[in-house]
C-alpha cells in the first residue's frame, strides 16, 4: 500500500503533533490590535512536551526493530520549519507542514478541525501529542482529535507499549496511574514523566536537511477557509490586561515574634 | 549569557554550534562547579557528547567522523570550554589522541580501530611526557623491546590526561637509540596487562579532568599496534601537537570568554558610590580591554585553523596562537577576579575557578616558553 506522501507502507505509522511556541522563558505578550499572541517578536522553540512525544515515537520505532515510520505534523507559520527540522534531526523520518495565512489566529477547536483534515490524508496507526502547549495551555488537542476522527483517546501517558493491534498506556493520576488500553489506530498524549528526550546528533542535523518535508495549504488539505482563522473563531479573546508589575516585598522585622508574623502573613495570603 | 558573534562557513556549522551551545548550557554548565569541587570525572557527559557526534568532528566521514574543518571544530571546543574546561580540554585531548592512527595508521589499522575511536563511546589519551622529560620530550626513557611479534613496554608516562579513564592510550616509547629518532608510537588498549594507571594528581584547577601516571610493567602490545614506522614516533607526536595546540587555543578563548561574561554581568549589577561599577570609566576600560583581547585571540586561532584547513603549513602559527590565546586567558581571568573584587576571590562565584583553569593552559602541550622556541626557530632557524 502507498501512503499519501510516498514511501512504502511500513508496519506502523506514527504521526507526532509538534507545535512551535514562544520560548517559555521569554516574556510573552498579546498584540494590542487583534489580541492574539505576538509570535513575531520572540524567540521560538519546540513546545517542550512535544519533544517527549517525538522521543516516545522514536522509542516505539526502535522497539519495533525500525519497522515503523515517524511523521511530524505541524500547523504554523513558515518559521515553524525550524522546529520541524529539529524533530527530524532527532530522528523522525518525514514531516508535513500545514501553513496558510488563512489559519492565523485559529483557536483550539479550529486547529483540531484543520489537523484532523490533514490526518485524513495520512496513513496512521498512532497519533502522539504532548499533553499541553506552553503558550495556550488548553490541554484539549488529543480529546478534540479523538472526537473528530472517531478514534480512541489515551491521554496523559507516562508509559506506552504497542503490542500487535493494541496500545496500552499508564495514565498518570494524582495518586498513581491507571492502565488504559485501546485498539489501533488511536490518539495518545504524553506527560513529561514518560522519557528523557534525546539531543539531536550532528549527523542527524545533517540528515534532516534531505528528509521529505511536505508543505500543505488549506486548499491542499481540503480545509474550508471560512471554518478557520481569527475572524471565524468560535472563541475570541475579548479583553486582556497585563500582569501587574511586581510590588515591593514586605519586610518582617523579628522582634522575638518573627515566626508569628510570618505565619500571619502566610495565613493572610491563604497559603496556610 | 549572550551568544558569541561568529562568522561560520556554512548553515551546517551554524546548526552544529547551536547544538554545542545547547549541550554546554544544559549538560555542562549546571554540573561544572559541583563536580569540580569533588574532582569527579564526568564520564556520562562525554557519552552524551559522543552520542551527539562531538567526539569525532575533525575527522573524515569515511570512518565515522563529522568531516568538519578545524575552523568549525575549534569553535565547538570553545563553547564547551566556556561552560567547563575539563570537558572542552578532554574533547581536545581525545581528538589529539585519534590523530596518530588517523594520520599515520595503515588502512587496515584505521578500518579496525578508528570507527570505534571516533564513534563517541571511547575516550583516548596521549602519553608523551615523563617525570624527567617534559619540555625536552625527546629525552623520554620508557622502553619497548621486541619479543616475537610483540612489543614489551617498561617505564612510566607522566601527566596523562584521562589517565585511568581512557579506553586507549597512545604511548610514545623508545624502541631505538637516544634522541628523537629512537622513538615509536604504540596504540594500547586500556585492558592491556601491565598497563597500570596510578592515582590521579591533586591539582590546582580543572580537577574534574583526571591526570595520572601510567605505569608500564612489562605491558605486552601486539606488533600490529605500532602506528607509522619504527622511529617515526617523535614526528607523529609533534605533528599531533600542532593540531592539539589549536585545540588548547580554543579552550583558552572559551575560558577567557566565560570570565569576561561573568565580569560584565557583575559590573552591571554591582553598585558602589551610588552607581553601577560598570559606569566608572576606569572599570569599563578594563572590560573593554578584556573583550578586545578575547576577540583578538579568537581571530588568531581561527586564522591558524584556516591555514590548516587549506592544507598549508601552520606549525608556527599554531604555536603563536597557543601562546597568545593562553596568555590572554590568564590576563583576562585575572582581571575578571579584579572586577568582582572580594567576590572574585571566593568559590561562590566562578571567577576564581576560571583563573585556576587558565593557568594550566600556559603549561600543557608545550609550555609558553616552548611555543616561543618554536616561533623563534621559524623566524631564524635553529
Ligand atoms: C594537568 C596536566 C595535564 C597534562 N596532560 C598531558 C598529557 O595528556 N600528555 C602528556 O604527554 N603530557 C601532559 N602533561 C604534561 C605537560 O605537557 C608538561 O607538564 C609540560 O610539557 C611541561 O613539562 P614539565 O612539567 O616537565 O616542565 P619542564 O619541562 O621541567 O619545565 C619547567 C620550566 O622550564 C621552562 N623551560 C624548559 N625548557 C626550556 C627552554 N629550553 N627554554 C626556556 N624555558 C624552558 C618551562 O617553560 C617551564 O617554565 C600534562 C600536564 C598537566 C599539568
Amino acid at each position: 500500500m502507498q501512503s499519501a506522501y510516498g514511501g512504502r507502507r511500513t508496519s506502523m505509522n506514527i504521526v507526532v503533533l509538534v507545535k512551535q511556541v514562544p520560548d517559555t522563558w521569554a516574556e510573552r505578550k498579546l498584540k494590542a490590535d487583534d489580541k492574539t499572541l505576538d509570535r513575531a517578536s520572540v524567540d521560538v522553540v519546540m513546545n517542550e512536551i512535544d519533544e517527549y512525544a517525538v522521543e516516545e515515537a522514536l522509542k516505539l520505532k526502535e522497539a519495533a526493530g525500525g519497522e515503523a515510520s515517524v511523521t511530524i505534523l505541524t500547523m504554523g507559520p513558515d518559521r515553524a520549519v525550524e522546529t520541524i527540522r529539529k524533530a527530524l534531526s532527532m530522528g523522525a523520518d518525514k514531516a508535513v507542514h500545514l501553513s496558510d495565512e488563512a489559519l492565523a489566529g485559529s483557536d483550539a477547536i479550529q486547529t483540531s478541525y484543520a489537523i484532523a483534515k490533514v490526518l485524513d490524508t495520512l496513513e496512521y496507526d498512532l497519533v502522539i501529542c504532548g499533553s499541553e502547549a506552553t503558550d495556550s495551555r488548553m490541554s484539549v488537542m488529543a480529546a478534540l482529535l479523538a472526537e473528530r476522527t472517531g478514534k480512541p483517546q489515551l491521554s496523559g501517558a507516562r508509559k506506552v507499549t504497542v503490542d500487535g493491534g493494541n496500545v496500552k498506556i499508564e495514565r498518570q493520576t494524582d495518586n498513581g496511574y491507571d492502565v488504559v488500553e485501546a485498539p489501533l489506530p488511536a490518539i495518545l498524549s504524553v506527560v513529561e514523566k514518560i522519557n528523557e528526550p534525546r539531543y539531536p546528533s550532528f549527523k542527524g542535523i545533517m540528515a534532516a536537511k534531505s528528509k521529505p518535508l511536505t508543505t500543505l495549504t488549506t486548499a491542499d488539505a481540503g480545509i474550508e477557509a471560512d471554518k478557520v482563522g481569527l475572524a471565524n473563531a468560535p472563541s475570541q479573546v475579548v479583553e486582556f490586561s497585563n500582569k501587574p508589575p511586581r510590588q515591593a516585598g514586605q519586610i518582617v522585622k523579628d522582634e522575638g515574634d518573627g515566626g508569628a508574623k510570618v505565619a500571619d502573613f502566610l495565613a493572610s495570603q491563604k497559603i496556610i | 549569557m549572550p551568544p558569541v558573534v561568529r562568522s561560520l562557513p556554512s548553515a551546517e556549522a551554524e546548526a552544529l554550534l547551536e547544538l554545542a551551545r545547547d549541550l554546554a548550557e544544559q549538560e555542562l554548565a549546571p554540573r561544572a562547579a559541583e563536580m569540580e569541587s569533588r574532582s569527579e570525572f564526568p564520564r556520562e557527559v562525554f557519552r552524551t557528547l559522543g552520542k551527539a557526534g562531538l567526539l569525532g568532528l575533525a575527522y573524515g566521514e569515511e570512518h565515522g567522523g563529522g568531516g568538519q574543518p578545524y575552523e568549525v571544530y575549534l569553535q565547538v571546543l570553545e563553547e564547551l570550554s566556556r561552560a567547563w574546561l575539563a570537558v572542552g580540554l578532554g574533547t581536545s585531548v581525545h581528538t589529539l589522541s585519534c590523530y596518530p592512527l588517523a594520520a599515520f595508521g595503515s588502512q587496515e589499522q584505521k578500518d579496525r580501530w578508528l570507527p570505534d575511536m571516533l564513534g563517541g563511546e571511547l575516550l583516548g589519551a596521549y602519553c608523551l611526557s615523563e617525570a624527567d622529560s617534559g619540555s625536552d620530550a625527546a629525552a623520554l626513557k620508557t622502553k619497548a623491546t621486541k619479543e616475537g611479534d610483540d612489543w614489551v613496554v617498561n617505564g612510566a608516562k607522566a601527566w596523562v590526561t584521562h589517565g585511568g579513564q581512557a579506553d586507549f592510550y597512545n604511548l610514545m616509547v623508545r624502541t631505538g637509540g637516544e634522541g628523537a629518532k629512537g622513538i615509536s608510537c604504540l596504540l594500547a588498549a586500556k585492558d592491556t596487562p601491565g598497563l597500570n594507571p596510578q592515582a590521579p594528581e591533586r591539582k590546582m584547577g580543572m580537577k574534574s579532568s583526571h591526570t595520572a601516571t601510567i605505569q608500564l610493567d612489562g605491558a605486552r602490545i601486539s606488533g600490529n599496534r605500532l602506528l607509522g614506522d619504527e622511529g617515526q614516533g617523535f614526528r607523529i607526536a609533534m605533528s599531533a601537537l600542532d593540531g592539539g595546540r589549536l585545540g588548547i587555543s580554543a579552550c583558552a578563548v572559551g575560558v577567557a570568554q566565560a570570565a569576561l561574561d561573568t565580569a560584565v554581568s557583575y559590573a552591571k549589577q554591582r553598585k558602589q558610590f551610588g552607581q553601577r561599577i560598570a559606569d566608572f570609566q576606569g572599570l569599563s576600560f578594563m572590560l573593554a580591554d578584556m573583550a578586545t583581547q578575547v576577540e583578538a585571540a579568537r581571530a588568531l586561532y581561527l586564522s591558524a585553523a584556516r591555514l590548516r584547513d587549506r592544507g598549508k603549513p601552520f606549525g608556527p602559527q599554531a604555536a603563536m596562537s597557543k601562546l597568545f590565546c593562553t596568555d590572554t586567558a590568564m590576563r583576562v581571568t585575572t582581571d575578571a577576579v579584579q572586577v568582582l573584587g572580594g567576590y572574585g576571590y571566593v568559590e561562590d562565584f566562578p571567577a576564581e575557578r576560571y583563573l585556576r583553569e587558565a593557568k594550566i593552559l600556559q603549561i600543557v602541550e608545550g609550555t609558553n616558553q616552548v611555543q616561543r622556541i618554536v616561533v623563534g626557530r621559524s623566524l631564524t632557524g635553529s
